[in-house]
């Protein structure tokens, strides 16, 4: 909104609300990348700083949402602005949980210690990594400038993360099968692909949000969907 | 994500519909190109509107647009004021109540009105009641004593004032002179209740009751309610209409009109962005 409101305090209100969603958004982005990192190069030290990073996340949504709560108290906001509130709650509410899965990845690190998969197999997970950084910052653009176009442009993007996904699932299995002995990485490696894939999907619920407070209404058309890890238990066969 | 969670928010309102909200509702009122002049000043320009049947409509807007204009019209209270005229059209049940011919006194039996500021006459509470009901009705004392009380606690009143009925009506609250003004209206069973700005000299508590009251009224009249009060528009209202500089902006169901106005001057109003 360029338009300012009569009650200059308002306008403040909510630019401090938009300006903690960037600064969690800004936070939630670097301990996605982090904690991969510290995947890629064995790093337990920066992955013991990504599980240290996620309580400041979680301290900035509880602020947000106090900060929401005490605006509508005040305001009683209608129409435009009582949809930019109720997004900062929501897109708070998925950088948290992308904050979490990021921990998780980290924790998987630790976990892992000395028993680290060969390079090739983490560079999947990589890609996929890059993807949903791509996803999640243009997400956190539309919002902070408004472009719906842009939030469109995200909610139709998933698919390919989730096409990466399956064939990272594929090669995972594959291992597996060759050696029982990979099974306790490649497990922590296929929970870390989920959780990036899941990622993708918060940032798609941020493009949707960010529709909805732009336009008052859902996305009404069927979103692509990629995701085949769920078809399959084994490769098949080619006899 | 599932972003139906966000629909109910802009399609429906989160209260039940009134009983009478199956189907297409009936239009009480129909306004069509209606223009109001002050002298040779233009008050209202080209308004329709439909005012349905067991609906409450609120009309919204700055100071000076036109809104307590039409509610006037709609009783033709304009009359009692020279050099006030109204052009157009304004039909209840289909007949013409701009008309020459119609009967003022049994048009404003059938369109009651609310004010803004109580104003009770300077007689019992019993009286303030009864008085309107003689004008119309010859009723025994049993009947009216029973019509007295239905309007008393239609009005959510009767259990304040019961023991007091012989008091002047001037005793009473802010609140309570406000119900007791609204049942004065009831007692004379109009079709149509036109409310302006009822609430507006009110404490939270008496503008809760009113808005109770509103509620329960909606199920066997017409409401045509005036407010500056936003929130309140929202709350009271099925069809909230935005007037501004004497034009009809937009006319459209409530929860739509607070959640998703189609207007940017709506929207810019509501959001409290005006000039």
């Amino acid at each position: 909104m360029t338009d300012q409101h009569t009650a200059k305090a308002f306008d403040s209100d909510l630019q401090e609300l938009g300006r903690l969603v960037a600064e969690m958004g800004g936070l939630a982005e670097k301990e996605i990348a982090d904690s991969v990192d510290a995947l890629a190069r064995r790093d337990t030290d920066l992955a013991q700083r990504v599980a240290a990073l996620d309580a400041t996340i979680d301290s900035l949504q509880r602020q947000i949402e106090d900060k929401a709560v005490l605006t509508i108290t005040r305001r009683q906001p209608m129409a435009v602005d009582l949809r930019e509130i109720v997004a900062a709650l929501r897109l708070a509410n998925d950088l948290e949980r992308i904050g979490d899965l990021a921990k998780n990845i980290a924790k998987r690190v630790i976990a892992l210690n000395a028993d680290f998969p060969p390079p090739a197999l983490i560079r999947g997970v990589e890609h996929m990594t890059e993807l949903v950084l791509a996803q999640l910052t243009a997400a956190l653009d539309s919002f902070a400038r408004r472009d719906v176009g842009k939030a469109m442009e995200v909610w139709r993007n998933d698919a390919e993360i989730d096409a990466v996904c399956t064939s990272v699932f594929r090669e995972l299995l594959t291992y597996m099968m060759e050696d029982p002995r990979n099974i306790s990485f490649c497990i922590h490696l296929l929970f870390c692909a989920k959780n990036i894939e899941r990622m993708g999907d918060h940032a798609t619920n941020i493009a949707e949000t960010v529709h909805y407070m732009i336009e008052g209404r859902p996305i009404m058309d069927q979103r692509p969907k990629g995701d085949m890890t769920a078809a399959f238990s084994a490769p098949r066969r080619t006899a | 994500m599932n972003m139906s969670a966000a629909v109910p928010i802009t399609v429906s309102a989160s209260a039940p519909p009134p009983p009478a909200a199956q189907g297409t509702p009936r239009e009480k009122i129909t306004v069509r190109n209606l223009d109001f002049f002050y002298g040779t000043s233009r008050a209202l320009k080209s308004i329709s509107v439909p005012l349905y049947a067991n609906r409450a409509t609120a009309f919204i807007g700055p100071s000076g647009c036109g809104k307590s204009t039409l509610l006037r019209i709609l009783n033709r209270m304009y009359d009692l004021y020279p050099n006030q005229r109204a052009a157009g059209e304004v039909t209840l049940d289909g007949q013409d109540i701009l008309s020459p011919s119609q009967d003022l006194n049994l048009l404003r039996a059938r369109v009651g009105m609310v004010f803004q500021k109580p104003t009770p006459f300077p007689m019992t509470i019993y009286e303030n009641i009864a008085f309107g009901v003689r004008l119309y009705e010859k009723l025994g004392k049993g009947e009216l004593d029973a019509r007295v009380e239905s309007a008393l606690r239609r009005s959510a009143l009767w259990d304040e004032v019961k023991d007091k009925l012989h008091a002047s009506g001037l005793s009473l609250s802010g609140g309570q002179q406000q119900r007791l003004c609204i049942a004065r209206t009831v007692a004379v069973q109009p079709e149509v209740i036109l409310l302006d700005e009822p609430c507006s000299a009110l404490d939270p508590i008496s503008t809760a009751k009113i808005e109770e009251l509103i509620d329960e009224l909606r199920d066997d009249y017409t409401i045509v309610i005036v407010t500056h009060n936003m929130q309140q528009a929202a709350r009271v209202s099925d069809y909230t209409a935005f007037m501004y500089l004497g034009e009809l902006i937009e006319f459209g169901e409530t929860p739509a009109m607070f959640t998703t106005p189609r207007d940017k001057r709506t929207q810019d109003y509501i959001t409290g962005r005006f000039g």
